[in-house]
């Protein structure tokens, strides 16, 4: 059953219009196939992250709900959608008119461009459409086996666990991936996820040392495991961890090893949710406004443009302040206004009319977009008047009133308030530090605390679910309502204690 | 073929149903109703299900936004996150999900919590309800209902018939006759027909929360017996020492004050059965909610005889709801203890003691499947 089509007659003609504005502004990018569906369809897609294939899972049910409810409501829509993939696909909502279709391609141009050359995405498999179908048919194939509830139980577990990633695995991903081709001869575990490879690898070689060594061997037995878990922590990558060390049956295994992989391949995405909107919105909105738009269409334009770059008091729209740092620094690399002897000046008068035409900003904006993410764009180019003119402001909760009430409009706390929030893709840093704590078979964990203490209930839940992966109890190190605590879950209830 | 996304929404669906029966207990003692919507649904608001996660505290973590403001200045909190981030940043809260239900998926969580057995209807199906289905083809009709194929048949057969059919020229001219129409069959359906008569002393010692109880109960009980009957009447008694008949806002809301003549109440039941519901058509459930306390002994030795003579002999069942008041004696209900016995199987004594007994209440008013 097809829910999608390709896009045809004047779409297809438009679409070839905007990509010739995007290569003409020196955009590089996998070919883009677009098509077209209805919003139900839209929403489907949405609910399983863009793919139209996922494995079955109840919370793509929740999230379709929710979407389906919102667009029923009218009180939300989505207009555009890609999938970094080669070729991209991306998806146009049938119902939109003419400009908003115009817009959206613009604006995919800019994201596809982005996937293909910024170097967060370098490591990304490019083939997860492919990816995302077999591990759905695979897990479709365990829950036949093992059953549909024991088997999604399973995966509530794992997903509970989706956030724990180690950020600089993206890269060393990318190591082992050219170090496994070289050694591809060997491959016998051919349609399992690159994780359960090395897995197996692994297993196999540990297999065949146990045999070199004959049978007395429950010894190095023992300091093979010592050695095993000496070299993999602190980890970070706490699927991982699991997925090679907790006591789990191969199906087990093989379901983290699949959502570790899906998590990996959306990691680079979270982390570059601001540089990545701001870069496809600066270029839809360059492209339509110098090129693509007709004179009838500048009021639905300028409308919709507004309404997806609308501020809020709750919270941060990425796409607005990403699209703002873009033009802003466009703008000063146009006029010469950075380097040592813009900043060393004194004189603000000067400064304020400071132009030397140096004409600079296209090529630094396009430099950015290859090498920065999140933290490192807004770390390097937020200023504090850019923050003054933008009217950003930090807020917190008052427990006196009992809301939320702004807090600072100091450029310091705005800054490290906003890099505190995209650090680790705004997840809590978690590290596996001991795999036999108390000499009893524990896994301890270590919050490493910045300032915010981690939610206590979804903790204690979390702990849980880790708990029934690594089968013994599980305990983590963190600081609750500033005194350094220890939540422990044994099996049957958490405590925390003082320590 | 369903897209396979519709099978992860009937699992949602299960797992919230499982965690509505999980919480009913809690939904109906904190009197948080299911919102009636049109066409037949309810709206239950309940938590988020959410997988949980390590993640920040909302309230120590703060935020920051764009815009006017001093410090000091609320941010408002109402709003949801925008529209265009569907991730949303961290700004995602502590988000309520509202279901929607239909009153059989309703009733039916209702059923299996309490483990209720279905209701064996008395008397004969009688109450008449026509369905009307659009299956047949009429002559007749309006332009509207018009049957463009059917009718494009009708002029080939009668063309081709009267030999003004050209195959090399194959244009088919339709004529009045040639018109057919989709017309309805009306079909007519015999249902048991049942009424539910509520009746609640509104006197001075029924206060607030004492009828926030009933009104729980009653909503839980209609909905209950709305699943067993298609149609189902209600009608609703209040009295102190007069009763009248009132519609159902008035019901829930008045607050009268002054003495309590049961028997009152009790006559006007009789009266609304007699006039209206022959017992032999009708399955008649009437609900009597009090605290308990009558005028004089004698008025309640009138209120047994009405019991005995009349309401019971046309009921299915009489359900005496005794609430709790901080004035109410409870004698009443040991009057009735008395009069009828334990073991009466016509009718149904139950105490309610406070919120939290609601459902066990619901359970003995309708555990007996009458």
């Amino acid at each position: 059953m097809n829910r999608t089509k390709p896009i045809q007659g004047e779409l297809f003609d438009l679409k070839n219009v905007i990509e010739s504005h995007a290569i003409n502004y020196g955009l590089d990018f996998y070919p883009v196939v677009f098509e077209e569906c209805d919003y139900d369809t839209v929403n489907i897609l949405a609910a399983q992250g863009g793919f139209p294939s996922r494995y079955p899972h109840w919370k793509f049910g929740l999230d379709y709900d929710q979407l389906s409810k919102g667009y029923a409501y009218g009180v939300q829509k989505i207009y555009e959608m890609v999938i970094n993939t080669d070729p991209c696909y991306a998806y146009l909502l049938k119902a939109n008119n003419l400009v908003d279709q115009k817009t959206v391609m613009a604006h995919v141009y800019g994201h596809a461009d982005f996937f293909k050359n910024n170097y967060w995405f370098s490591g990304t498999n490019r083939k997860m459409m492919d990816v995302m179908a077999n591990n759905g048919t695979k897990i479709r194939r365990y829950m036949n086996k093992f059953g549909q509830d024991k088997v999604e139980s399973f995966i509530d577990k794992v997903l509970s666990l989706e956030n724990l990633l180690d950020h600089n695995l993206l890269f060393e991903k990318r190591k082992k991936a050219i170090k496994i081709e070289e050694e591809e001869e060997f491959d016998e575990f051919e349609g399992q996820s690159e994780a359960l490879k090395s897995f197996f690898r692994t297993k196999k070689r540990y297999e065949n040392e146990k045999g070199e060594q004959g049978s007395g061997s429950s010894k190095s037995e023992n300091s093979e495991v010592e050695t095993l878990r000496d070299s993999s922590l602190p980890s970070k990558d706490i699927l991982g961890f699991l997925m090679e060390k907790a006591p789990l049956k191969d199906w087990e295994s093989d379901i983290i090893g699949m959502l570790r992989e899906e998590a990996y391949y959306f990691l680079p995405q979270r982390m570059t949710k601001i540089i990545n909107e701001g870069w496809a919105s600066y270029w839809h909105s360059t492209i339509m406004t110098n090129n693509a738009l007709n004179p009838s269409e500048i009021i639905d334009f300028a409308d919709h443009h507004a309404g997806v770059m609308a501020m809020s008091r709750q919270q941060i729209n990425p796409y607005k302040i990403g699209i703002e740092l873009f033009r802003d620094i466009e703008y000063r690399w146009d006029t010469g206004k950075f380097g040592k002897e813009y900043n060393d000046c004194q004189d603000m008068n000067k400064k304020l009319n400071w132009n030397t035409n140096t004409k600079l900003g296209r090529k630094k904006i396009f430099e950015i977009r290859k090498t920065h993410n999140d933290i490192t764009f807004v770390d390097e180019f937020l200023t504090e008047e850019f923050c003054q003119r933008q009217n950003i402001f930090t807020y917190k909760f008052n427990p006196r009133t009992n809301r939320h009430e702004v807090d600072s409009r100091e450029f310091k706390e705005i800054k490290s308030k906003l890099l505190n929030q995209l650090t680790n893709s705004g997840s809590p840093v978690i590290e596996a530090i001991d795999s036999n704590f108390s000499n009893r078979g524990e896994l301890l964990l270590k919050h490493i605390h910045y300032g915010v203490d981690l939610d206590y209930g979804q903790a204690c839940e979390t702990l849980k679910n880790i708990s029934s992966l690594w089968k013994r109890p599980c305990v983590i190190d963190s600081i609750v309502e500033g005194a350094p605590s220890r939540i422990l879950f044994d099996g049957k209830e958490v405590k925390t204690q003082k320590i | 073929m369903d897209h396979p996304i519709k099978r992860d929404h009937s699992r949602f669906r299960k797992i919230v149903k499982g965690k509505i029966r999980d919480s009913l207990k809690k939904y109906v003692s904190n009197g948080e109703m299911p919102i009636q919507k049109g066409s037949g649904t309810y709206k239950v608001p309940m938590p988020k299900i959410e997988t949980p996660r390590f993640k920040f505290g909302s309230k120590q973590q703060g935020g920051m936004g764009q815009g006017e403001g001093e410090k000091g200045d609320p941010v408002e909190q109402e709003g949801e996150p925008q529209e265009g981030s569907e991730e949303a940043g961290n700004g995602e809260g502590g988000k309520e999900l509202d279901v929607e239900l239909s009153l059989d998926e309703l009733a039916s969580i209702l059923g299996e919590e309490l483990e209720l057995p279905n209701i064996e209807p008395k008397g004969k199906k009688s109450l008449q309800s026509t369905t009307d289905r659009y299956n047949s083809i009429g002559q007749v009709g309006p332009d509207s209902l018009k049957h463009f194929k059917r009718s494009y048949k009708e002029a080939l057969k009668r063309q081709v018939s009267t030999g003004t059919y050209d195959k090399d020229n194959p244009v088919i001219v339709p004529v009045r006759g040639d018109f057919r129409y989709r017309s309805a069959n009306t079909t007519i359906e015999f249902e048991n027909s049942a009424v539910v008569i509520y009746m609640m002393d509104v006197s001075g010692s029924m206060g607030d929360e004492q009828k926030e109880i009933v009104r729980t109960e009653s909503f839980w009980i209609n909905l209950w017996l709305k699943s067993q009957y298609k149609d189902i009447e209600i009608r609703y008694i209040i009295h102190d020492a007069t009763a009248k008949e009132v519609d159902e806002e008035i019901f829930f809301k008045t607050r009268e004050s002054g003495g309590t003549l049961i028997s009152s109440a009790y006559k006007l039941c009789r009266e609304i059965i007699q006039e209206d519901y022959n017992p032999r058509e009708w399955n008649i459930y009437p609900f009597h909610f009090s605290d308990g306390d009558n005028w004089s002994t004698d008025d309640t030795k009138l209120c047994l005889d009405i019991l005995k003579n009349d309401i019971i002999p046309s009921s299915n069942v009489f359900c005496y709801g005794q609430v709790e008041s901080r004035y109410g004696s409870g004698q009443f209900l040991k009057d009735l203890n008395t009069g009828f016995g334990n073991e009466s199987e016509e009718i149904i004594l139950s105490k309610i003691k406070n919120k939290e007994a609601i459902l066990d209440s619901i359970k003995e008013f309708l555990g007996k499947g009458k």
